[in-house]
């Protein structure tokens, strides 16, 4: 399913993704941390740009997304599921946010 | 600390002079360079958390709406009209630099008029509808999100590098080179005063033998 013309691709389990698929975006559903790493690993080297993928398996695979974290694609974006937002995403912003500046200026 | 191990000579003297002034001179752009990067993390982050926020109100609702269109429904009917492949979203995709870093720049390509949808709409239902259309307009809000997140991932570590290299300067280097620069002035100071003394004498013993 996943032709040339994808640039943007979502990973997650079955429920959340179904939206994605009728807004046109590249859908790959994965149950788990192992898969959900492959496939991000798989559409990395096709090129796609921008990967969305689930809080809970965002959660399970940071190592291949540490991995991409330095280069310029693909980024790869937590989004909730279908279950709401875990705060994953935001912790994220947290962090990017202490590292840069020392302290938390935002959430404080 | 440890210090320089230098020959107490002119050259090795005006060599690191030179050396410090290249080394205070790129602490100088060095922080400037960091306290831009952090004035425009700033700016970046907040429009973050921003979207962040809004994505995730709307993302909840299209997917409220999904489960509403889901129960209305059967299974079969949904996978059905889903399973169609949709006119592929497109991203027009060039890279900006951000103060030296690169980061992607990504806009969605408007594919102009009405939102389509991948299905007929005689079996399915209209929550399947507004689902699909909250989240297709949800698309040019996520794109940006993507965007502005990767610039803040990348700007962070770039900031975290620079801090380091701008400390590295001030507290080692430049005290380092400063030291050292210390040390050879003294020695040359007491040479110089040695051969001064050495001239005295010698002049003393001369006189007193005449």
């Amino acid at each position: 399913m996943a032709n040339d013309k994808h640039e943007i691709a979502m990973i997650g389990d079955r429920d959340s993704i179904l939206l994605a698929k009728a807004a046109g975006l590249a859908v790959f559903p994965e149950a788990d941390g192992d898969g959900a790493s492959k496939r991000i690993h798989r559409l990395a080297r096709e090129g796609v740009k921008v990967i969305f993928i689930t809080e809970p398996l965002f959660a399970q695979c940071g190592e291949a997304i540490e991995q991409y974290k330095q280069e310029s694609f693909p980024a790869i974006i937590p989004i909730p599921d279908s279950h709401g937002s875990t705060g994953v995403a935001m912790a994220q912003i947290k962090s990017n946010v202490e590292k840069a500046i020392g302290a938390d200026i935002l959430f404080s | 600390m440890a210090a320089l191990q230098v020959k107490p000579t002119r050259m090795e003297l005006s060599n690191l002079k030179k050396k410090k002034k290249v080394a205070v001179r790129g602490h100088k752009l060095m922080k400037d360079k960091r306290d831009e990067m952090v004035r425009r993390f700033i700016i970046y982050v907040r429009r973050n958390k921003e979207l962040r926020e809004q994505v995730e109100a709307k993302l909840g609702e299209a997917m409220q709406s999904f489960v509403l269109a889901r129960a209305s429904m059967s299974n079969e009917d949904i996978e059905e009209a889903l399973c169609y492949p949709a006119r592929p979203a497109e991203i027009e995709v060039s890279s900006q630099h951000v103060l030296s870093v690169q980061a992607p720049k990504l806009e969605l390509k408007e594919t102009g008029g009405a939102i389509e949808l991948p299905y007929g709409i005689a079996t399915t239902s209209a929550e399947l509808d507004g689902a699909v259309k909250q989240f297709s307009e949800l698309l040019p809000l996520l794109i940006e999100l993507a965007e502005v997140e990767k610039i803040c991932n990348r700007l962070a570590d770039e900031i975290e590098k620079t801090r380091r290299r701008v400390n590295a300067l001030e507290y080692v280097m430049i005290p380092q080179f400063d030291e050292a620069i210390h040390t050879i002035t003294m020695k040359l100071d007491e040479n110089e005063r040695g051969n001064l003394t050495r001239l005295m004498k010698t002049k003393d013993m001369l006189a007193n033998k005449q």
